[in-house]
């Protein structure tokens, strides 16, 4: 009987349907997160690289702070320990997407960090030595050379976002892992459940890499 | 004449480091001045200094009309200064992301409000001035070195400077792409265009400058014209730095 195990086609397919009612939820906070993230990022990357402390510490203490803690301690955190601080219950999606914007915002500072710092200083000087204001310079000329660079790990940190929320089914979102959970309950098949689980993942995070490289060899090709 | 730039008793430091020495200089309009000396000896720093990209600690320094003050002093007139003032970098400095022509477009677009039409008919002008129009299109990694450096003079003299500073514009250049950059030089230096220009190409200090300084442990040790700093040089630092330049 142990080692009978016979993989279970028909449940493995018969999960599917109720399997794809989570990716819109996966999809949502990974996307919706990474996208707040991006925007977090940009501006504690550039805090992080500014002369001024008053920028410079938070930047960084936040950066610190949301690389250096589990994003799963973070999430339980939103969702748990908030609300007794804001004084209602926080919404499980809501919880989630926080919980990405602020994580992978850590670590797109230092991908924004590394980006800008990566480009060469004759470049700024060939700005303003033209006339240009420093802020003219960083954005015409430093900040889009930066973002060609920033592409490969931001995807990176896309895919790596992505998986991140798997986890989030521990506060009840109906993402991914959480429909499959619930499916299983009831089937008790979980090597099938879980094996479509991975493929689906494995889905979204090759269709995201194809997309990446295209990007890539776009940019490439103009530079 | 107008003085273009006035330097006094300037002197920077790189933290211990005296890099310029009381520094006097003047630099009248149309005048083309060039600056030789060793590597370390503080030509590149001391026209830097002349735009703003290095800081100085202290002196005098007046460029266009306009005060540049020292280190922690007033740096409002640094804006209008690098409008009137163009530069050109041995590495070129050439935006990567950018055509040939947007390279050039770029400046006058940003600092001039120029539209993009008019900016773009100041790019193909001055890309056929230094014979490069068929390049327009192209992104600066498709061009040679000499071909980008022509650019990047080109980039420069779009905001219509009234002074152009040139950093070792040749020395990251091919041996065969030389001529071609300091060609167009020339022709600048002929239409009138002032220019301070740090280099070790001899032969173009000779025929074109008309003045010389020889600068060496950041201090102006010789300076006149071509002829009597090249062949008549009074201080023996001059003698010997020439005789190690000219030998070959």
């Amino acid at each position: 009987m142990a080692s009978g195990f016979e993989f279970d086609w028909s449940a493995a397919f018969g999960s599917v349907p109720y399997l794809l009612k989570g990716i819109p939820y996966t999809l949502l906070i990974s996307f919706g997160g990474l996208l707040i993230g991006f925007l977090i990022g940009i501006f504690m990357g550039l805090a992080s690289l500014s002369r001024n402390r008053l920028l410079r510490w938070p930047a960084t203490a936040y950066i610190e702070i949301f690389r250096g803690t589990p994003i799963l301690v973070q999430v339980l955190f939103i969702f748990y320990g908030l609300p007794d601080i804001v004084g209602g219950p926080i919404n499980a999606l809501t919880a989630g997407i926080a919980a990405i914007a602020l994580n992978s915002g850590a670590y797109i500072s230092e991908v924004v960090r590394g980006g800008v710092q990566s480009i060469d200083k004759g470049q700024t000087e060939a700005g303003v030595s033209l006339g240009l204001s420093r802020s003219q310079t960083f954005w015409s000329v430093v900040w889009p050379q930066a973002l060609r660079r920033m592409i490969p790990p931001l995807g990176n940190q896309a895919i790596v976002s992505i998986k991140d929320t798997s986890l989030f089914s521990v506060i009840g979102v109906g993402e991914l892992v959480r429909q499959g959970q619930i499916y299983i309950a009831t089937t008790f098949t979980a090597f099938e459940v879980y094996f479509m689980v991975a493929l689906l993942y494995l889905a979204i995070t090759l269709t995201l890499s194809f997309l990446l490289r295209f990007a890539e060899r776009r940019g490439l090709a103009s530079s | 004449m107008e003085k273009i730039v006035r330097m006094q008793r300037l002197n920077k430091y790189f933290g211990d480091h005296h890099v310029l020495k009381d520094i006097d200089l003047e630099v009248q309009s149309g005048e083309v001045v060039v600056i030789i000396g060793a590597s370390g000896s503080g030509k590149s720093t001391l026209i830097r200094c002349v735009n703003g990209l290095e800081e100085y600690e202290s002196g005098e320094l007046v460029v266009d009309q306009q005060p540049l003050e020292p280190k922690g002093g007033n740096q409002k007139s640094l804006a209008a200064i690098r409008k009137e003032v163009g530069m050109v970098f041995q590495q070129f400095n050439l935006f990567p992301h950018l055509t040939v022509k947007e390279n050039i477009m770029l400046a006058p677009m940003k600092v001039k409000s120029t539209d993009k039409s008019a900016a773009a008919d100041i790019a193909m002008k001055l890309l056929d001035r230094v014979g490069i129009a068929n390049q327009a299109e192209k992104y600066p990694t498709q061009l040679s070195g000499g071909q980008q450096q022509r650019v990047a003079i080109a980039r420069a003299l779009a905001m219509e400077p009234r002074l152009m500073l040139f950093d070792e514009p040749t020395s990251a250049l091919d041996p065969e792409m030389i001529g071609e950059v300091l060609d167009v030089m020339r022709e600048l230096a002929k239409e009138g265009m002032t220019m301070m220009v740090v280099t070790h190409e001899m032969g173009f200090a000779r025929e074109v400058a008309d003045r010389v300084i020889y600068i060496h442990g950041g201090q102006i040790v010789e300076e006149g014209k071509p002829e009597a700093v090249f062949d008549n040089p009074q201080n023996e630092r001059t003698q010997s730095f020439l005789s190690r330049v000219l030998k070959h």
